[in-house]
This record gives structure tokens, C-alpha cells and sequence, in this order.
């Protein structure tokens, strides 16, 4: 098929018709916007559901109810959006009916602006909504990837009768790239065994995430966490690039992941022997190559478009066998290849010891590239 | 080799559309493009500009500190990323809306009368596309003719009507070679 340029937020609306969407709920705001304007036109041109919410809140129960036919459903926003959705989040949850949910992040905290961000990173694979919780949540870096696995999280959602994210930024929703769509799914719309679509002579079913009795509600989070176990075991997705003889290892995903990419090949220009960890799932965590990797890098660098909140994980699983610094940009602030080669040397000059985390280092030097002083 | 462009101007005059222009030659031409438009609360009148980047490889960084070229298409663009390109990179100047020349000493300047040319050929609206043939005669980033047939090949039925007046702002723009 001849390759098309797309951009990012339209890629992401054709590859989930594509997938076989039944039906959208959402609500606009940038820089997620075009999403939701695509699938308005596109979805009703094809006889499927398309519905602009009241708000965040409506859009993402309209998504619950849709969820528990079992058929293919989703939603999109951007960071304050999807704050007003975690209360629903939960609820598809813990009623274990599959959904997808696109966040296109944005500058926080706030109303922040529409400037693209990773600051959702600890919201979305952390939590954010109440009760425990674990969703997949998978970052692509490009509009190719974003196409491939928008497809596979309504595949991974419905396995697991669990929501998906595709998490993102307004980097990737605005940015066009040459990609390929892959062709129609045929859409289902035969409900699964557990769902409460209506079928003759079938008895009565009830879905819900309420638990009165304790004791029923601990079998179920045991139930689900089992469950994670297995997608923990079976659904880790990263892309390693030159790792093999890497004495020194840049970790950041999405759209820092690739501008981290091009700092690192200019280091390796340099004789640097860097390479790139990018995490594609976030959420279940690619912590197994990263162990192995701590067991002979002598050191880590973590870029993020945050405070440094995958920082966090990355320190906890290289557990002081290597040092770990930090260089982010914060508020939509998207850092440049250049910056990245900077802490890249810094890191390597540095020779810090093993238990070493870098991001008091990191926010004095912003602090004083700002002008703010110590 | 990777090709950074830069494309710079006031809101309405067809910045982002000459990158995708260019986009679009490099896809039909096998390369890895990306093209990264500025978006914000803006309107006409306002800033706009788009980096491209066409590669052999898998791109990375869709930005860049340090352009192989920049397209400024009025002053405020060149006052703002004239610092920004490349030593021994490329600066395509509309002359018609600047009043000054370039300072730098280290890298290549062509000045383009870029509105005078577009007017000359029956729109104004085309000098976007005079300086992205500047552009392209200097730099020789696709085979030549690459981005006149990905016009004809990417233009909707309702634009094709364009398509000459663009080839011909191109081809007049492409004079314009050091």
C-alpha cells in the first residue's frame, strides 16, 4: 500500500476505525482536537456511533455503558480532560469492561497551555482515578507506531477486559509523517458471553464495579491483580537501540524518546558508546531489559518532557547498581537534541557514585538557565 | 545526510503549506520525512512556521537547534532564527518584506524578491512556493523535478487548478541559484 502523510491525531482516529470502532464518545480541547473532528465525519460516513459529550464527565460514562456490550469503544481528550475522567476510568475498571482512551498531554498543571508534555506520565501509569488499579498504557514515538498500536490496544483491551491508553503528546498529534494504514477489520458487533447486550432467553446478567461485601470485593482486586501478573508477563513492549555495547544508557519514551534518539547517534559520532532504552508499554514497564542493563551500565540518563516522574521507576528498578541522572523540560517546553548531548557529556564527567540521582542537579541548573539563582 | 528545513512567515503565507510541499516530495521520493508545524493560540497575521526533516534514515528529533536551512519569509522570522542556522547552512530570504541584510558571514544567503515574483506570475499568494524553489535549486535535497510531480500527484481536485501557477512559481524561484 503507497504510504500516506498523516498527521498524528487523525492517524490515531483512521487506525480505530480501521480496528473495527463501534462507537465514540468525546469532548473537544487541543491539541487533541482533530481526533474527535475526524472521527465526527468519519464515523456517521460509515453508519457507527459518534457522539460529542456534554463534557469529559459525560463522554467517558458514555464510554462505560458502551464498554459493557463487549464492542469496540473509545474515547480521546487531552490532560485536564482526562482528569475530569479518571472517576470513569476507574469504574471500566473495576467493572472489567474493555475501553480505549487516547491522552494527547499537554502543559500542566491546570489549564496549563496547549504546548505538548509528559506531565500525565505518573497520572496514567501510576493511577490518578481511586482504588488500585493497572491499565495498559502503551507510548508511541511516531505516527507509524501510534497507527500500530492504536490497533493493538483495542486487541490487548478486549483480551484482558481491561482499558488501554495510548499515550501521547501534542508533538505527535500535531506532526506529520509518511505511514501506512493497515486495512478494515471487519467490525464485530457480536457481544461477548459477559456483556449485557440483549440476546432472546438468555438469563439476566449485571455488570457493575460495586462490592458491598468486602470479602467479595478483595477476590475480585486479587482477580485483577492476577491478571496483571499475566499482562506484566506477556504485553512488555520497548525498542532498544544501540544497546549491544552501551556503557552508558539514555532512557525516555514518546516524543522524547526520539528526540533523545538524535543526541545519541551524535554522541556515538563522538565514540560515545551510548545507546537508547525507549519504553513503547509504560504500563506493564519494560523493567526486565532495564535489570539487565543496570547489571553493566555505568550509567543511566533519564529524559522526560516532566519533573521527572519516570525517573522514579527507572531509579527504583536500577536499585543504586549504577547512577541515575535526570534532564527534562517542564510546562510544554520540548527539549532540544542538543540539550539531551549536553547531559549525556555531563553524565559521563560526572563519575557519580551508584546510589546517585540526579534531578536536585538538574533543577538547580534550570534554576539558574532561567535566571532564578539557587 | 539529513536535511533540516525551517519555514518561517506571518500566518497566511503559506509557511506550513511549503513544508508539507516539500513533505510530500520527499515521501513520494522513498525518504523519512517528518513535518512539525508550531501551532498555538495563533491567527492570521500571527508567526507560524513548520520544520521538516527529510532523512535516509529513521528520523529522530523532528526539531532542530541548529537548521540546515531557514525559509524567512518576512523580518520577524529572520531576525528570530537567521542565528539559528547551521554554520555553512542555507538562509532563503523574501526581500520584499525585510529591510535589512543578513549579518551572518558563515553561511549561504539568497535573497529572493519573493512577493515581486509571485505578483509577477498572477498571485502573490505563490511566494511561499518561489522561495521553496530558491530553496530546493540550491540545496538539491530530492532528484530534480521531485517536488513539481508530488504536487501534481498530491493536490485534490478542488487546489489542481494551482498546481501550474505553484510549478511556475518554483521554477521561477529556482533562478535563484547561487
Amino acid at each position: 500500500m503507497a504510504k500516506e502523510m498523516i498527521k498524528g491525531n487523525v492517524a490515531v482516529a483512521e487506525a480505530a476505525v480501521r480496528a473495527g470502532l463501534v462507537s465514540y464518545f468525546g469532548y473537544p480541547i487541543t491539541p487533541q482536537t482533530e481526533l474527535l473532528e475526524y472521527l465526527s465525519a468519519r464515523m456517521p460516513e460509515l453508519g457507527r456511533a459518534f457522539v460529542q459529550a456534554e463534557s469529559e464527565l459525560g463522554a467517558i460514562n458514555m464510554v462505560y455503558g458502551a464498554a459493557c456490550t463487549g464492542l469496540r469503544t473509545m474515547s480521546s481528550s487531552s490532560s485536564p480532560g482526562v482528569s475530569l475522567m479518571t472517576e470513569g476510568i476507574s469504574y471500566i475498571y473495576g467493572t472489567e469492561v474493555p475501553a480505549v482512551l487516547v491522552d494527547v498531554m499537554r502543559g500542566g498543571p491546570g489549564l496549563g497551555n496547549i504546548a505538548p508534555s509528559q506531565a500525565d506520565y505518573t497520572q496514567i501509569v501510576h493511577g490518578g482515578g481511586h482504588g488500585e488499579y493497572h491499565l495498559i498504557v502503551l507510548a508511541p514515538s511516531s505516527v507509524q507506531e501510534a497507527i500500530d498500536l492504536t490497533g493493538e490496544a483495542f486487541d490487548l483491551a478486549e483480551k484482558y477486559r481491561t482499558l488501554a491508553v495510548i499515550l501521547m503528546d501534542g508533538f505527535l498529534g500535531q506532526m506529520m509523517e509518511p505511514c501506512e494504514l493497515p486495512p478494515f477489520k471487519e467490525v464485530n458487533m457480536e457481544s461477548p458471553d459477559y456483556a449485557v447486550a440483549p440476546k432472546p432467553g438468555r438469563e439476566r446478567r449485571f455488570l457493575t464495579s460495586i462490592n458491598i461485601d468486602p470479602p467479595a470485593q478483595e477476590k475480585l482486586n486479587i482477580h485483577q491483580m492476577t491478571k496483571w501478573e499475566e499482562i506484566t508477563k506477556n504485553e512488555v513492549r520497548y525498542k532498544g537501540y544501540y544497546l549491544e555495547d552501551a556503557e552508558y544508557v539514555v532512557v525516555g519514551f514518546g516524543t522524547c524518546g526520539r528526540i533523545a534518539l538524535t543526541a545519541v547517534r551524535e554522541a556515538r559520532e563522538q565514540g560515545i558508546k551510548v545507546g537508547l532504552l525507549r519504553p513503547v508499554s509504560l504500563s506493564p514497564y519494560p523493567t526486565e531489559v532495564l535489570n539487565e542493563l543496570a547489571d553493566r551500565a555505568k550509567g543511566f540518563l533519564v529524559v522526560e518532557m516532566n519533573n521527572g516522574q519516570m525517573l522514579d521507576d527507572v531509579v527504583s528498578i536500577v536499585a543504586r547498581r549504577a547512577p541515575v541522572h535526570f534532564y527534562g523540560r517542564m510546562g510544554g517546553m520540548v527539549p532540544y537534541p542538543d540539550e539531551i548531548g549536553r547531559a549525556i557529556n555531563d553524565m559521563i564527567e560526572a563519575k557519580a557514585a551508584n546510589d546517585y540521582v540526579g534531578r536536585d542537579d538538574w533543577l538547580a541548573q534550570m534554576r539558574e538557565m532561567i535566571g532564578q539563582g539557587a | 545526510m539529513q536535511y533540516e528545513i525551517l519555514i518561517a512567515g506571518f500566518g497566511g503565507q503559506g509557511t506550513l503549506y511549503a513544508g508539507q510541499v516539500l513533505a510530500y516530495g520527499g515521501m513520494d521520493e522513498g525518504k523519512h520525512v517528518t513535518w512539525l508545524p508550531s501551532y498555538g493560540p495563533e491567527m492570521r497575521g500571527g508567526t507560524a512556521n513548520c520544520t521538516v526533516v527529510i532523512s535516509e534514515d529513521e528520523i529522530g528529533s523532528p526539531t532542530s537547534l541548529h537548521p540546515t536551512a531557514v525559509i524567512a519569509m518576512n523580518l520577524p522570522s529572520l531576525d528570530k532564527y537567521e542565528p539559528m542556522v547551521k554554520s555553512g547552512g542555507w538562509l532563503i530570504v523574501n526581500e520584499d518584506l525585510v529591510n535589512r541584510v543578513p549579518d551572518r558571514k558563515d553561511i549561504n544567503i539568497v535573497m529572493v524578491p519573493a512577493n515581486t515574483i509571485a505578483r509577477e506570475i498572477g498571485n502573490e499568494r505563490a511566494a511561499n512556493m518561489v522561495l521553496l524553489g530558491a530553496l530546493e535549486a540550491n540545496l538539491q535535497i530530492l532528484p530534480e523535478g521531485a517536488i513539481e510531480r508530488s504536487l501534481e500527484a498530491n493536490t485534490g481536485e478542488k487546489l489542481k487548478k494551482f498546481v501550474h501557477l505553484n510549478v511556475e512559481a518554483l521554477r521561477r524561484g529556482a533562478e535563484y541559484k547561487l
